[in-house]
């Protein structure tokens, strides 16, 4: 191993008792008895059912709309169009929590006289009933007039193409310039171009946009809703109108997020309708709402040129990347500043130029989604990377190690990584695993492909991120913790709670978190960005340390020794080389108590702040650090149908520490459940802008038929800059799975598909001009 | 609505009654009349969050109308088990990390004893294809079909007497 395992705790006497341990998690019991309640599950006396009224065009003028008859149907409380709300926008970018500067990114509510995606929003009915509702949007009466639109990123970038906003379509652009790229190629034995190109990718969680709004005695928005960002009460109070501290968000446990609840969905219709009608509205979302709704994996169009020489040294790279960015802006800025960051991926590339542009189309937005843009940069660097190896006659994983990263050298922006980098060691492990190889029989033949990556974990540090949490201790020793931050399904809140009993010495089942309101958890940040473990476990662990050092020093004194010879276990209290001399926890907290020592603490954990990258060259700091991993699948395909069945999927991570390693396996095993549908059979089809694919029934993502058994092999360096060295785990188990399984697909075929998803039909059609070329 | 009726239902043993009209499928009235613990995810029977075993055979309730389940014995998750006595398969799917968001957990509870009902010691295929209409976004599955596994010896271990 080349990394030094780092200090695992700042405090000498944890010694990992809980931490590490696949305890049951606090949300697991209310999960499998359906006792939890979503925020769909939340109703109100007299509350009202809101639907709303879409364009059925993706660029169009609206010409006439007409409610008056869906007003004066019986039962409708309320009718909103674009007229409603004068000059009224949402704002897109990210939630900042201390008042970054934003883009000019903000959005029509609703449409007041331009349509520019299929679904945009033209009314908001609230009514007695859902039937009623449904029933009112069929007499909503809409005339669009179509406008030329723009469908394709690379189309719109052309001088004739129609404009989708403003003055130009390219919504965003960066830029990496290091190094003397044109030397590098001219020091290369050969250079390889190829062109990349992913797909959309829909959220596709379970619980669609759910929630409840009402307005309260103190003329406070009360929202509950199922969001990863209960800091979006800001953006909300600004785009009702009323000032910050009278909008309050309440999360519920979500039924996963994905990237998909990042942004704003349901929260400003809701408030609207509520602050109107004075009555408590949910919304009636069905699934095709939900598709249509909420913003989409931007598609990447990536060209890479690579300069190598015969023994597989990376000499130069030049890397193009065109995303689409959909109607409205949103979070692309940032998803191709992650994709600029991620483009060499984590190979050493000291010759480098990159350049990624956001552009605006007429379809569907497009923002966050786990992986954001880092993702899709690895989709296109590890397909190249075998087609370099292939080219120059080289073996995949020998090119691999020739040029992988190192821990102490700086990436592509020119930043060091503060943490180990094990790329090697987690491909060197998963490619062992796939162990032998399955035998090819009749039409099937058998591949094999790996990927590596490198994901960064933690919010964009010149976003200045900061998450607070609270931990107490109660009279009867058990402990409270209360932090803002949305638990989406990977355990975050539980994980909260693991880390508090560590450093507290009492057990999980003492522990209540309380998450997830703006009124009484102290706010937290987003869960995004893999960033909740890394952001809020340190203000969580770094709280239960202030609490325990008052009750070491208090507990010192009853057992006559010095405050760093106390150690607290499994709620006692004990010396620590003589655990008979000990004190149960509870008593102790009861003389902490009587004495008026503080029993709780509040806590600000503040990421790395930095300036922006330089804008010329792009180097800098982006992130406060990365992971590193790789996944390995063995695939069959079959020739005469194209069909790919994904036959070993293993994934290996350095994940720092883990904290529950039940925990962080499911996050493996879903993300390569995400990235198997995202390469194979996730579409979403689109005819000028229009969704064709709006049901699980049409877009297809992996069930228990098409998803192997998928085995971790969980690394742990001990040197993130998380909670006890822990990185993060969310958005890596994702990045890349992908391309290791096209890897596979053109390793067992010959031939390379190069536009995800790779359906049967792609692949048959890749095969016939593969053998028409000869 | 004019066509409104009143049904007797019968959920998780204990008689309870449904003013729907003709067109409310069993998934709306559940939740109507407060059972929360049935999922929505699509009302489309694609995804198998709104599974309750009727008379003992897993059904999408978002397929299902409300009046025809009259006189059937609906169970929901929560009739399998509750906080204080989890079933077996339950307790599987908690201490295994086979519920992640936890929406679709639910729908493959039910589904899961469905499969266990039909067949107490199911094959690896078996259990697919008994999963196969529930759609789960973030487990990518492998912890879902070792709870399975897991309930199955408890289960049958249970039935042995051991």
């Amino acid at each position: 191993m080349n990394a030094p395992a780092t200090d695992p705790g700042s405090l000498p006497n944890v010694r990992l008792r809980q931490v590490g341990r696949p305890l049951t998690r606090t949300d697991a019991p209310g999960k499998v008895t359906g006792r939890t309640p979503y925020a769909g599950d939340y109703v109100m006396p007299n509350m009202l059912h809101m639907r709303v009224v879409r364009a059925d065009l993706a660029s169009a003028r609206l010409v006439r709309l007409d409610v008056s008859k869906a007003r004066s149907l019986e039962g409708v409380a309320c009718v909103l169009t674009g007229d409603d709300l004068p000059d009224r926008t949402a704002s897109t970018d990210i939630p900042g929590q201390t008042g970054q500067k934003r883009l000019d990114t903000g959005q029509q509510i609703l449409v007041k006289e331009r349509v520019r995606y299929f679904g945009e929003a033209l009314a908001l009915i609230a009514a007695e009933t859902r039937d009623i509702a449904d029933h009112a949007t069929e007499l909503v009466e809409v005339e669009l007039e179509p406008v030329p639109g723009v469908y394709d990123p690379i189309e719109a970038l052309k001088p004739d193409a129609p404009i989708v906003q403003g003055t130009t379509n390219v919504v965003a652009e960066r830029r990496i310039r290091k190094g003397d790229v044109d030397a590098g190629f001219a020091r290369a034995d050969l250079i390889v171009e190829n062109t990349f190109r992913t797909p959309f990718q829909e959220h596709a969680f379970l619980e669609p946009e759910v929630g409840l709004a009402w307005v309260d005695e103190n003329a406070v928005v009360n929202i509950r809703v199922s969001t990863q960002v209960i800091e979006h009460f800001r953006p909300i109070a600004d785009a009702i109108g009323v000032p910050h501290n009278r909008v309050r968000i309440r999360g519920a446990l979500v039924g996963g997020g994905f990237g998909g609840k990042e942004d704003l969905t349901v929260e400003v219709y809701l408030a609207l309708l509520a602050l109107r009608t004075g009555r408590p509205v949910r919304p009636e979302y069905t699934r095709e709402d939900s598709f249509v709704g909420h913003g989409k994996r931007h598609p990447f169009v990536m060209t890479y040129r690579t300069g190598v020489t015969r023994d597989g040294r990376i000499t130069a790279l030049d890397v193009e990347m065109v995303a689409d960015s959909g109607a409205y802006v949103f979070l692309s800025p940032y998803v191709i500043l992650y994709a600029l960051v991620a483009a060499p991926g984590p190979y050493r590339v000291d010759n480098l130029n990159v350049h990624a542009r956001a552009v605006a189309t007429n379809n569907m937005f497009t923002s966050a989604f786990r992986g954001f843009g880092a993702l899709q940069a690895c989709a296109a660097y590890e397909q190249q990377m075998d087609e370099v190896a292939r080219t120059i006659g080289l073996d995949r994983m020998e090119l691999r190690r020739r040029n992988f990263l190192k821990t102490g050298e700086p990436i592509s922006t020119g930043f060091v990584p503060p943490s180990a980098i094990w790329t090697e060691e987690c491909a060197e492990r998963a490619w062992a695993a796939l162990g032998d190889p399955t035998p090819a029989a009749g039409p099937l033949r058998i591949g094999r492909g790996i990927a590596c990556y490198q994901q960064s974990y933690g919010r964009l540090t010149f976003l200045h991120d900061t998450s607070e949490a609270w931990v107490g201790v109660e009279m009867d020793g058990t402990v409270v913790v209360r932090s803002g931050v949305t638990d989406i399904g990977a355990g975050q809140a539980s994980a909260l709670g693991q880390i508090a009993v560590e450093v507290l010495g009492v057990t999980l089942d003492n522990v209540v978190i309380y998450n997830s309101d703006t009124a009484v958890t102290p706010l937290a940040g987003t869960t995004t960005a893999t960033r909740a473990l890394y952001m809020t476990g340190n203000a969580v662990k770094q709280a239960a340390e202030a609490v325990r050092a008052r009750l070491a020093e208090r507990a010192a004194r009853e057992l006559g020794v010095a405050a760093g010879d106390i150690d607290m276990a499994f709620n006692e209290v004990f010396v620590a080389d003589h655990p008979e001399r000990s004190m149960p926890f509870v008593e102790l907290v009861r003389i902490c108590g009587a004495e008026g020592i503080h029993r709780s603490e509040l806590v600000m954990f503040r990421a790395p702040f930095t300036d922006f990258l330089d804008p010329e060259t792009g180097q800098g700091q982006a992130h406060p650090d990365y992971a590193y991993g790789a996944h390995a699948v063995e695939v069959s395909v079959d020739v005469d149908t194209g069909e790919v069945e994904v036959l070993k999927s293993i994934a290996a991570h350095d994940v720092g520490q883990c904290i529950n390693p039940a925990a962080v396996e499911g996050q493996i095993q879903g993300g390569a459940q995400n990235g198997q549908g995202y390469a194979l059979s996730e579409e979403m089809l689109y005819e000028e802008g229009r969704l064709v694919t709006p049901s699980f029934s049409e877009y297809l993502m992996p069930t228990a038929m098409d998803m192997p058994k998928v085995e971790c092999i969980v690394l742990e360096s001990r040197s993130g800059v998380g909670p006890f060295g822990a990185k993060g785990i969310g958005e890596p188990a994702m990045t890349p799975v992908a391309p290791a399984i096209a890897n596979a697909v053109a390793d067992a075929i010959g031939v390379r598909v190069f536009e995800m998803p790779i359906t049967p039909e792609r692949v048959v059609m890749a095969m016939k001009r593969h053998d028409a070329a000869g | 609505m004019s066509n409104d009726r009143t049904i007797a239902l019968r959920v998780n043993g204990r008689d309870e009654r449904a003013t729907v009209p003709a067109h409310r499928t069993l998934l709306e009235a559940l939740r109507e009349i407060g059972h929360r613990e049935v999922k929505s995810g699509c009302e489309k029977g694609d995804c198998g969050a709104c599974a309750v075993l009727l008379d003992g055979m897993a059904v999408d309730s978002c397929l299902t109308l409300a009046w025809t389940a009259e006189g059937k014995e609906v169970t929901t998750v929560l009739g399998l088990g509750d906080l204080d006595a989890l079933h077996p398969v339950q307790e599987a799917f908690s201490e295994g990390g086979a519920a992640q968001c936890g929406y679709c957990t639910p729908g493959i509870i039910i589904a899961s004893k469905a499969i266990l009902d039909e067949n107490p010691n199911p094959s690896e295929d078996d259990i697919r294809v008994g999963l196969s209409g529930n759609l789960c976004r973030c487990t990518g599955y492998t912890k879902v079909f070792e709870a399975v596994r897991e309930a199955a010896a408890t289960l049958r271990g249970a039935e042995s007497g051991r």
